[in-house]
């Protein structure tokens, strides 16, 4: 026998397949829904009600053990006091930073690594490498390379005549900094996905844009941008949803310093939670949860619904 | 003319990315070389003397021996983290895209719920607290399953998708039990995605930081990330060592990397752009 089924077997089969499914709806069947408990019961215990508890034990005053309800005076708290609006608003600054120059820079550098120029391999292997470094290695090398005097890159800037500015201690660049280095590591991954973004553009539309005579640019803007579309789409939620939550590559950099300069929500919570304020951190995890899902959830539905319009 | 091109361009692209990608890693190798005094003095020179093995031996000595602990522990939660999200992700993907029920819109909106929203820590603490697991291994080998359930489930259901129901109901007509057919039958075929999801979130739970950091704290038990940002005051005075251990902790990803690029370059577009 075969090993492919034929048609006359497969349609031979087709009584039988059918009857086992009547008689599913009495027996598990070969799709048991048991398949899902173990992962659900995980998924549960671990994720969910953690993030259904948050909502009543941000209104509490907490240790733990015991939560007082104190109604909304940890929101209160949380936007009277000045370092953590600042941490709101960094928040808001780096995603939009990170997400804005990975969407630009990832699409430059997939037009290049697709056009035919030489040790493509090689470039591609080298923009992507950094994605999968660990994020705290990369914060404390480049802490180093950005320190004001003896960092490698103010060093550099100074051979050719400009004086570098304090990266990480100018309070009003570290945030700045801090989003480069993330650029810089993730820009990788938004470049893949937009090559592989481009490369499924037929190749007919090219030859038909030659035929019509358009120059570079009006192949870019009116072909290549528009059928990019979906990959636009997803880089910029995962640059934004990365962005939002980010915490690793600020910790290792700056602790969220100078001063409260390049806090953000994720630095607070860790920060509330090592003083102690359990019930002030979880307003904070709150606060999260609403600033990534009112911006993430619409822009996600608004991006998608394009895509079928097209 | 055209070739020209290309070769001047792609040139030019080498410099830069010389330039800008490789002068960060090959600073880390050259500081991790020096000897301490040479080290401190942040230079971008060649080591002389060049110490790369002892400062690496040195690193690994430190504090009894604290890396290689670090390296353990980070092994025992990758390798257990990864070999249940495989098996578990797999069988709700299989389940969730072969049998149309009125838990799939349920389970479509737990998978994109879990991939949106930022986990709460202080009751995550609670949580494991309360059934026993906070500060023990196994409770963060819990939290990254839960973590990374919703990406394992989408890349595993796009590709069931293309494995023809035929292969089930050919194992149904045979007599094999839904355990066998899935273990049996479903499963070696999904090899290549299998492989996918091992590498990829080996590589996302090593580097993992955040997660040790709230749920696994404390010295003795703490994973290689940990121990790396505690080395960073450890060593304020020995950059050598520090570049030393943040060398031993990119070879893993490096490892990987040099191995499985096409796999991982792939899985994480596919994956990215279904999640």
């Amino acid at each position: 026998m075969a090993s492919t089924l034929s048609t006359s077997e497969a349609t031979r089969l087709a009584p039988a397949t059918r009857s086992l499914r009547d008689r599913g709806k009495k027996r598990p069947g070969p799709y048991p829904y048991w398949f899902y408990i173990v992962p659900a019961i995980i998924y549960v215990v671990f994720f969910m009600v953690p993030t259904f508890a948050s909502f009543y034990f941000s209104f509490t005053r907490w240790d733990l053990f015991t939560s007082t309800w104190i109604g909304l005076k940890n929101y209160k708290t949380f936007f009277a006091e000045q370092a953590l609006i600042i941490g709101l608003r960094n928040t808001l600054i780096y995603a939009v930073i990170t997400s804005g120059l990975k969407v630009v820079l990832g699409m430059a550098l997939a037009l290049l690594l697709t056009s035919k120029i030489i040790a493509r391999g090689y470039l591609r292997s080298v923009v992507f490498f950094p994605v999968l470094v660990s994020t705290i290695g990369i914060g404390l090398t480049f802490t180093v390379l950005m320190d004001p005097e003896r960092g490698l890159i103010n060093q550099a800037l100074g051979v050719v005549g400009i004086n570098g500015p304090g990266w990480l201690t100018n309070p009003d660049l570290a945030l700045f900094s801090i989003a480069l280095v993330d650029v810089w590591k993730g820009v990788g991954l938004a470049t893949v996905i937009y090559i592989a973004g481009l490369v499924s553009i037929p190749q007919e539309y090219y030859e038909a844009a030659e035929v019509d005579g358009a120059g570079r640019w009006k192949v870019f803007r009116n072909i290549m941008l528009p059928l990019a579309r979906p990959a636009t789409a997803t880089v910029i939620t995962l640059s934004l949803i990365g962005g939002l939550r980010s915490f690793d590559l600020i910790w290792a950099m700056t602790k969220g310093g100078p001063g409260f300069a390049s806090d953000v929500i994720a630095s607070v919570i860790y920060k509330q939670y090592q003083a102690g304020f359990y019930g002030l951190s979880t307003a904070g995890s709150v606060v999260l949860f609403l600033v990534v899902t009112i911006i993430v959830v619409p822009l996600t539905w608004w991006l998608n619904r394009g895509e079928e319009v097209t | 003319m055209k070739n020209t091109r290309g070769v001047v361009i792609g040139g030019a692209a080498i410099v830069l990315s010389a330039i800008f990608f490789l002068v960060p890693f090959l600073f880390s190798f050259v500081i991790a070389s020096m000897d301490r005094t040479q080290a401190n003095q942040l230079e971008f020179t060649w080591p002389q003397p060049f110490v790369l093995l002892n400062n690496v031996a040195e690193a690994l000595a430190a504090r009894d021996y604290l890396m290689i602990i670090a390296f353990i522990n980070s092994i025992i939660l990758t390798v257990a983290s990864v070999a249940a999200l495989v098996i578990l992700s797999a069988m709700v993907a299989y389940v969730w895209q072969r049998r149309i029920s009125r838990w799939s819109p349920l389970i479509n909106i737990l998978v994109l719920a879990g991939l949106i929203v930022p986990p709460a820590i202080v009751p995550t603490i609670w949580v494991l607290q309360t059934v026993g697991l906070f500060r023990t291994m196994p409770g963060l080998i819990f939290i990254e399953i839960a973590y990374g359930l919703p990406f394992c489930i989408l890349l595993f259901r796009a590709f069931i998708a293309s494995v023809p129901r035929e292969l089930d109901e050919a194992a149904v007509v045979d007599g094999a039990g839904s355990v066998q057919i899935f273990f049996r039958v479903i499963f070696p075929v999904l090899r290549s995605v299998v492989m996918t999801v091992i590498i990829l979130q080996s590589v996302l739970i090593y580097n993992d930081f955040q997660n040790p950091l709230y749920f696994l704290p404390g010295t003795e038990n703490a994973t290689v990330q940990l121990t790396l940002l505690n080395f960073q005051s450890q060593f304020t005075t020995q950059y050598n060592l520090l570049f030393a251990t943040i060398l031993l902790v990119t070879i893993p990803p490096l490892i990987m990397f040099i191995f499985f690029n096409r796999k991982i370059v792939e899985g994480m577009a596919a994956g990215s752009v279904k999640g």
